[in-house]
């Protein structure tokens, strides 16, 4: 393999890398990861077939909510090396692109851990009111994804060994990258509580509980659960007593009545 | 005179279109600082970043709203859009002058990013992509380039104008709220959007946080088949989450005890790694 088809694999597999986590563009997805790697290494018509098989065991591998899927990513790059450099078929294609999406989900959950650090960085930056600096936090964070996915990509593509790969990922403690994702399921309460915490009124907390309870017994969409929690918030604000003034409201008659009528319509935008 | 100067000092503390440009090509990585604690919590605050600019111009007021932003929140990317518009409404409008409060524009983004995210995970990931992708894989597969070139620039156009007018359609219905509020309206609006951001935060707890204790409690044999009950179970019986909430309700109250979040952060990592190794966390 030549020193620019080297460079080429680096620049490409930052960019599915970064897609990754994204979820933008789709650089991340087979069908696209695998044909340009295809392109680079001289075998395109190869690298399309693998992503289009690859993509169709991939269809319902989707990030929903905070959870992570399998990572298409690593398993794309890492594939089509061993299948267009390595002469492998691409039945074995596919099994490698298995194990490799595996092991690139622990990866991407270090990832996410480490631009915690970030986050905290940027709260740092925002007592200064530096703006420069948090922006440059936020994208920059975006090269640990990059590097996630460039890296292996790149030893594989120099040494084509994907055993390499695999020991190096298995001298991660199976007791760490285990308990990173435990944690990383819910880690985010801290988030929760700091939100918590900064719009919290003591009196209306109920329908915190309320919503916790309902969310735990009742098997609905997130839209579903809005559209119920807007229907709390509207009887709520129609029935307390502190926002009917019936004295003045029957002084100004149907102008106010109007008026009301419109903030409900509001509301409910 | 005066007249003029204020009336031009107002202008330039107004939403500019290269602001909403701006801020419309940060909403593209909103995804590039996923972290673990606040999800998109960085990314939203960039996303705000040409809005405080414009809006504010004292230091103190500025170290303020970009604190309030980098707070947790998270939705589907191709739907931040209407969340990140209605916000800018609303800091704008606080700016004026108009008594937004911090706890109302942090409820109306909750309020907002739950169901958003309920409509736009199964419709951008359950639907619009396995269905691009099906079909690109499909042409792929006969050798075409159309396969991946199809997909690609099918999803990113659909993608590409949800967040264009995602944002045009939050900003615009934000700012027409603002102008209406008037008397009655404001706390009516404050408590109706905390009603409804706490209520989703409460079915956020539940749902988007997991925690497993398969500890086994008691294995009971009865007729030859062992019936073996789990920690996890028990919980469950009680009350689907409690885990979950026993946690968030733990760390509200550590932080109000003016806990450092990164002491936290640290400490639950650890729970998970100790967990996981003892047996008592999967």
């Amino acid at each position: 393999m030549s020193i620019l088809q080297i460079i080429l694999i680096f620049i490409w597999s930052s960019i599915v890398g970064s897609g990754s986590v994204l979820d933008e563009f789709q650089t991340h997805r087979p069908l696209i990861a695998c044909s340009i790697m295809g392109l680079i290494l001289g075998d395109p018509a190869k690298g399309l077939v693998l992503g289009g098989t690859l993509e169709l065991i991939a269809l319902g591998w989707m990030n929903i909510g905070a959870a992570q899927s399998p990572d298409s990513a690593l398993a794309s790059t890492i594939s089509t090396i061993l299948v267009i450099v390595g002469g492998q078929s691409i039945g074995k294609g596919i099994a490698i692109a298995l194990p490799v999406a595996a092991a690139g989900q622990v990866l991407t959950v270090f990832a996410r851990t480490i631009t915690v650090a970030f986050q905290h960085a940027a709260v740092k930056a925002a007592e200064n009111a530096n703006f420069r600096a948090i922006e440059i936090l936020h994208f920059s964070a975006l090269f640990v994804q990059a590097l996630r996915v460039s890296i292996p990509t790149t030893l594989v593509a120099v040494f084509v060994s994907p055993d390499m790969v695999k020991a190096m990922l298995d001298a991660l403690p199976k007791v760490v990258t285990g308990g990173l994702t435990v944690a990383g399921g819910f880690i985010v309460v801290v988030g929760y509580a700091m939100i918590l915490n900064m719009m919290s009124v003591k009196y209306l907390m109920p329908f915190f509980y309320l919503g916790f309870v309902l969310g735990g017994y009742l098997k609905l969409s997130l839209l579903a659960f809005g559209i119920v929690g807007l229907i709390f918030a509207i009887l709520y604000v129609q029935l307390n007593p502190k926002f009917a003034h019936p004295v003045k409201a029957v002084a100004e008659s149907n102008q106010s009545n109007s008026g009301g009528d419109l903030a409900d319509d509001e509301l409910e935008d | 005179m005066e007249d003029k100067k204020t009336e031009i000092a107002k202008e330039k503390t107004k939403l500019t279109k290269k602001d909403i440009f701006q801020t419309f090509i940060f909403e593209n990585f909103q995804q590039a600082s996923f972290n673990f604690e606040t999800i998109h919590g960085l990314a939203f605050c960039v996303d705000m970043i040409p809005t405080i600019r414009r809006v504010y111009k004292s230091k103190e007021e500025r170290v303020k709203a970009l604190k309030r932003h980098l707070a947790f929140f998270n939705v589907t990317p191709a739907f931040c859009g209407p969340v990140v518009g209605i916000t800018m409404a609303m800091e704008q409008g606080r700016s004026e002058g108009e008594e937004i409060d911090e706890g109302t524009i942090q409820s109306l983004k909750v309020g907002l990013m739950g169901p958003l995210a309920g409509v736009g995970d199964p419709l951008m990931w359950g639907t619009l992509r396995p269905i691009l992708a099906a079909l690109g894989a499909s042409l792929a597969l006969q050798g075409s380039w159309f396969g991946p070139l199809i997909f690609f620039f099918a999803f990113n156009g659909v993608r590409l104008g949800l967040k264009w007018y995602g944002l045009k359609l939050g900003l615009d219905r934000g700012l027409a709220l603002v102008k209406d509020i008037s008397g009655n309206l404001l706390p009516k609006l404050t408590e109706g959007a905390t009603v409804l951001g706490l209520f989703i935060m409460g079915v956020l707890v539940t749902k988007w946080t997991t925690i497993n204790i398969p500890l086994v409690v008691s294995r009971t044999t009865t007729g030859g088949k062992t019936t073996v009950t789990t920690f996890q179970q028990i919980l469950d019986q009680l009350c689907p989450g409690l885990p979950a909430l026993g946690l968030t309700l733990l760390m509200m109250y550590l932080l109000k005890k003016k806990v450092n979040p990164i002491i936290l952060i640290f400490a639950l990592f650890g729970l998970g790694i100790l967990g996981y190794g003892l047996g008592i966390l999967k």
